[in-house]
């Protein structure tokens, strides 16, 4: 049974939440209400002649092949990384449920990325892959690769998934670590008296027990891909060589911030922040049933 | 103890207008700039020495990130009442400058109300040109002005069997040394074996120098409409067959390893200048940062010409940033007379021979360039004066005054985009810039939309 506090009055209870109202007000309504305003409208940069267009910059935008080719882009990013950091992540954790020697350090070393800035950690990257300065681009241009990933759409888009993964990594054992510590020893003992063995057990007992965790990760991964990585891309290629990896935040911002577009750039975030409700709508339906079960 | 903090508070407060009554109070103006290293230091060198010069006015210079980022911030504190006195724009931001109205009090504006002097005719006309209106009033004040110049190897030259006090004066003899560096110097035994990599030729700025530039050069039309001078409606022009035939040979050197493509706007500096490229296109601004790196013997020549489309090269035109001075309702005449003094104290000769010599970036006055050469700084740093040289060639013609294109860092980030497509082989030298134009042609519409209505 849930207890239920029940206090008299509205006075006091409106006082008990006005301070996350107020939040949530100033830090999110009072923007998107103004994101959705400009999006509406064609300004020049100082907002001194505002004009309302209406739809005419969504227009604009789903009609333009390079916007499209920026949500293909993105979708296919944001798949790759969360495959990659997610996957990555799951063999970590398993290898470290277990008593292994130095465990603790192990872990430590682990979550140690998670706390790198996402700009901090291109520049790592930088100074790693460039192609004339870096540790690994020299090594491999000396050994008959050609490598410039500045000049190399593929090689490009492999850098930023590479660096924007490494990143969530960490984040994503946290939580498979702390899943499959929650898996119910008798349970796996129980499929072990029954003859099921490594991946087999892991398979048919261990994950799907470790479901919750993984669709909760596969949202904050794809929100993770979609918008924290802007820091990253940006510091390690501009969205460049071409287009190549330029994603959709990558975009608003250059849309936004470097070329002034404020209707243009606002009618993107508007997109985007659709997006980010239909993801967390999705989370919460799936999740939600799978808690009422 | 409460009550003592009180009564020290009030007692404060109470001789606050003592003191001013006693000591006039100085006029207080804010510069925002963008200016990093070297060049962020000697901006507040420039503020110090003003303060000093005079008792009435205190300037604070504050840093307020890139160029974009100075624009972006300018921008908002405008909207938001709080603009600084005086704000640095690069040159691509001048047609949105233009564009902002009562935002901005333009410099011959300026000079009406507070009755300052200030006199377009000592600006080297190829500076004065971009930052002026189609009418010859002045509308920013000239700052820090670069160009761009071809910076090369002396040692690398000699290496490769070219003459290092001849340096490449057309493209085509520029093609050939990249392809005679590229075999005797850019060589792999000839790289340290751990070393870095080793390329014959490189660019900064490709879009500045490679399109811009090689427009005012030829006196070929960047846009119509004069540049953008002329009129909101302006389209662009960079895809004409001179224009195809330029990068096309850049291709061609590309594919033959005798050119690289190293990155966009300046972050190819540091190949020239670590000695991994033979020849490297930049700023002459970058000259502070190749003086103090450079191990090895280099010079500056003038960007090449190519005398099949022009016998007669012509000036090339300006990069940088000037300073506008922006409005806000709480603004007083006595800060804009503030502004002024300001304005007029960075042109006077000797402040300006000194930015000059200091920083890489050219005189903006001709009183600052005779000033330096009196000085004999050019007979003591040979090829400090390329820039100067390259600036003042020819006529100002109306390809070569300068652009005056809305959202033109937008436009150039297309070249870049069409360019590094064009570079992977995904597309021509003629595609990549027809799809460049028309892609750019769409953006300065939006902008004649946005500033029209």
């Amino acid at each position: 049974m849930e207890r239920r506090t029940i206090f008299p009055g509205t006075a006091f209870p409106i006082f008990l939440v006005l301070p996350q109202l107020l939040l949530t007000v100033v830090f999110f309504l009072w923007p998107a209400g103004q994101a959705i305003w400009s999006s509406m409208t064609r300004a020049d940069p100082f907002g001194i002649r505002t004009q309302f267009v209406g739809w005419e910059n969504f227009q604009d935008l789903f009609t333009d092949p390079l916007y499209m080719d920026s949500i293909g882009r993105t979708v296919v990013f944001c798949t790759s990384v969360a495959t990659l950091s997610m996957g990555v992540a799951l063999l970590l954790a398993v290898c470290a449920d277990r008593e292994i020697r130095g465990r603790g350090w192990y872990r430590i070393m682990l979550i140690w990325p998670y706390a790198v800035a996402p700009a901090v950690a291109a520049v790592l990257w930088i100074l790693l892959l460039h192609p004339q300065i870096g540790l690994v681009g020299r090594a491999l241009n000396r050994h008959g690769v050609a490598w410039d990933y500045k000049l190399n759409s593929t090689q490009a888009m492999a850098v930023v998934i590479g660096a924007s993964a490494w990143k969530q990594v960490s984040y994503n054992f946290i939580f498979f670590l702390a899943g499959l510590q929650s898996v119910p020893k008798a349970v796996i003992e129980a499929a072990r008296m029954d003859g099921a063995k490594g991946w087999f057990r892991f398979r048919t007992v261990v994950l799907p027990l470790l479901m919750p965790t993984v669709f909760f990760l596969i949202v904050v991964n794809f929100v993770y891909a979609a918008f924290d990585t802007f820091g990253t891309i940006q510091a390690l290629t501009q969205g460049g060589p071409g287009k190549s990896t330029e994603t959709l935040v990558v975009k608003v911002f250059r849309d936004g911030l470097i070329n002034l577009d404020v209707g243009g750039s606002s009618a993107q975030s508007v997109v985007l922040m659709f997006g980010v409700i239909m993801l967390t709508a999705l989370q919460f339906r799936f999740l939600g049933k799978k808690s009422d079960e | 103890m409460h009550r003592r903090t009180l009564l020290t508070g009030a007692a404060a407060l109470a001789s606050v207008p003592a003191t001013s009554w006693a000591q006039p109070a100085k006029t207080k103006i804010v510069f925002w700039h963008a200016m990093t290293g070297a060049n962020g230091d000697e901006i507040n060198r420039i503020a110090r020495d003003f303060n000093a010069s005079q008792s009435s006015v205190e300037l604070e210079a504050i840093f307020k990130g890139s160029y974009p980022e100075t624009l972006t911030a300018a921008i908002a504190a405008w909207r938001a009442g709080q603009a600084p006195h005086i704000a640095q724009v690069y040159e691509v931001g001048t047609g949105s400058m233009l564009a902002a109205g009562p935002a901005v009090k333009q410099v011959w504006q300026l000079a009406q109300e507070t009755g300052l002097k200030i006199d377009p005719a000592t600006y080297l006309p190829a500076v004065r040109g971009y930052y002026s209106l189609a009418d010859g009033h002045m509308a920013s004040m000239p700052f820090n002005s670069s160009t761009g110049v071809m910076w090369y190897n002396k040692d690398a030259f000699e290496t490769a069997g070219l003459d290092p006090e001849k340096p490449p004066v057309t493209w085509a003899e520029f093609a050939a040394a990249a392809r005679a560096l590229k075999e005797k110097w850019a060589v792999p035994t000839n790289a340290k074996a751990a070393g870095p990599e080793v390329m014959a030729t490189t660019t900064s700025w490709f879009a500045w120098i490679q399109l811009e530039e090689f427009s005012a050069i030829h006196n070929l039309p960047f846009a119509s409409k004069a540049d953008g001078f002329e009129g909101l409606d302006t389209e662009l022009k960079f895809n004409s067959a001179a224009h195809a035939k330029q990068l096309q040979m850049l291709l061609d050197l590309a594919k033959d390893g005798a050119f690289k493509y190293t990155g966009r706007d300046n972050t190819p500096d540091p190949v020239f200048y670590s000695g991994q490229a033979g020849i490297g296109f930049g700023s002459s601004a970058g000259r502070a940062d190749i003086v103090r790196n450079a191990k090895f013997k280099w010079a500056a020549a003038m960007l090449p010409y190519d005398p099949a489309v022009s016998t007669q090269p012509n000036n090339t035109i300006i990069g940088g940033a000037s300073l506008w001075t922006m409005t806000s309702k709480t603004r007083t005449p006595e800060e804009y007379k503030a502004v002024g003094q300001f304005l007029q104290f960075i042109a006077q000769p000797e402040n300006d021979a000194l930015y000059h010599q200091h920083t890489g970036y050219v005189p903006v006055t001709s009183g600052g360039f005779e000033a330096s050469k009196k000085q004999g700084y050019y007979d003591k740093t040979p090829g400090a004066d390329i820039a100067i040289q390259s600036l003042t060639r020819g006529t100002v013609t109306e390809n070569s005054r300068g652009l005056r294109l809305g959202r033109l860092p937008e436009i150039r980030n297309i070249v870049y985009e069409e360019v590094e497509k064009a570079l992977q082989g995904q597309q021509s030298a003629q595609t990549a810039l027809d799809s460049a134009v028309q892609r750019g042609n769409r953006v300065l519409r939006e902008f004649e939309k946005s500033v029209r209505t």
